[in-house]
């Protein structure tokens, strides 16, 4: 486990270390998980050292989110004088979000390539 | 009563209700009755009652939410696992992410100012859809709240888990690329929580989304807050 826990830190550690050098807008934590998969890929890393943690976080990801959650007891006010608009617009984006995300990587899938996915399109086929 | 500000008894409180909240779950198998929704909602009512602040909690709570950071660089290793996939279809991808992420924002602006939100709320809830930290940083720029954003970010997180799969069966999405992908980039990871627990491919492909649309959220969503007429 500390083998595992020193891989995964290390890559957020490189995430931290190219935000502090470049500046840049991004967070460490997404940039970390780039560079772990490119690590995996390009062989640098092995994936029997850091899939332990990684599974045990992956699975309770929600949990982590639950302070953060508790947070929305700092603006409970602004939210109940606008929850109409707060609630609607996120809610209805939301599902817009997913309708043309999905639609467009269908689209685009079909259009480029109809010979090859023709049978992508169900769920059986892709998981193949 | 100072007790209840002792941060080791608030984390130790933290997983309790969320174990709770499991339990409860899985014996009543209502979907409404979200672990995580339904342990914010405990904990404030805990909190309030007992006359604990937001900042005292958070003296426990940060030690929790510091795992989400270890959290987001784990999902690198299922998006390994599919990299091939994601080699076979960069166009596709690309070109879905940012119809979702336009998409996205001018939705969540247009409606709510329909809806009459204030000018400082509109800015707020523009990035709800990426991951906390990327959200947070634009509408602190952008001149929006960024505790409301926040609030609003994970709860859409955790309305995309609760509701994302409906949405992709509602809008006829069939492949699980797709599917995964759609709430990954509506609902960053909370949203990847629930698809993770539907098989690998879907989070993986979730984990994609909230990847590419928290780096185009990023990038975009000053421009489009300037067009829409939204200038800091």
């Amino acid at each position: 486990m500390i083998l595992q826990c020193a891989v995964l830190f290390a890559f957020l550690a490189m995430g931290e270390f190219i935000v502090y050098a470049t500046g840049i807008p991004v967070p460490s934590s997404i940039i970390g998980m780039l560079l772990l998969a490119a690590g995996l890929k390009l062989r640098v890393v092995r994936l029997m050292w850091v899939d332990k943690v990684a599974d045990f976080l992956v699975k309770n990801l929600g949990f982590f989110f639950v302070p953060a959650g508790v947070g929305l007891m700092r603006c409970l006010g602004l939210i109940s004088e606008q929850w109409l608009p707060i609630v609607g617009a996120s809610v209805i984006s939301t599902f817009l979000i997913i309708a043309s995300t999905g639609w467009v990587h269908q689209i685009v899938r079909r259009t480029i390539a109809p010979h090859h996915h023709h049978h992508s399109e169900t769920g059986k086929a892709d998981e193949a | 009563m100072d007790f209840l500000e002792n941060k080791f008894f608030l984390i130790a409180l933290t997983f309790v209700v969320f174990l709770g909240s499991k339990l409860l779950q899985r014996r009543t198998g209502v979907a409404l009755l979200n672990p995580i929704l339904v342990s914010i909602i405990v904990l404030i009512v805990i909190l309030l009652s007992c006359g604990v602040d937001y900042e005292t909690y958070a003296s426990g709570g940060e030690y929790i939410e510091f795992w989400l950071k270890p959290a987001v660089v784990a999902l690198g290793v299922p998006l390994y696992r599919q990299l091939e996939n994601i080699r076979k279809q960069m166009l596709p991808l690309l070109l879905a992410e940012l119809a979702g992420c336009v998409v996205g924002i001018v939705s969540v602006v247009l409606i709510a100012e329909l809806l009459g939100a204030t000018k400082e709320v509109i800015i707020s809830l523009a990035p709800k859809a990426v991951t906390t930290p990327i959200a947070m940083e634009i509408s602190t720029a952008m001149g929006g709240i960024p505790s409301l954003t926040a609030a609003v970010v994970v709860c859409t997180g955790i309305f995309g888990g609760m509701a994302g799969f409906r949405m992709v069966k509602l809008s006829h999405i069939k492949s699980p690329i797709a599917s995964g992908l759609s709430i990954g980039t509506a609902s960053h990871a909370v949203g990847t929580a629930s698809a993770m627990e539907r098989g690998e491919r879907y989070g993986a492909f979730s984990s994609l989304g909230l990847t590419l649309n928290g780096l185009l959220t990023a990038l975009l969503s000053p421009f489009i807050l300037d067009l829409l007429g939204y200038t800091v």
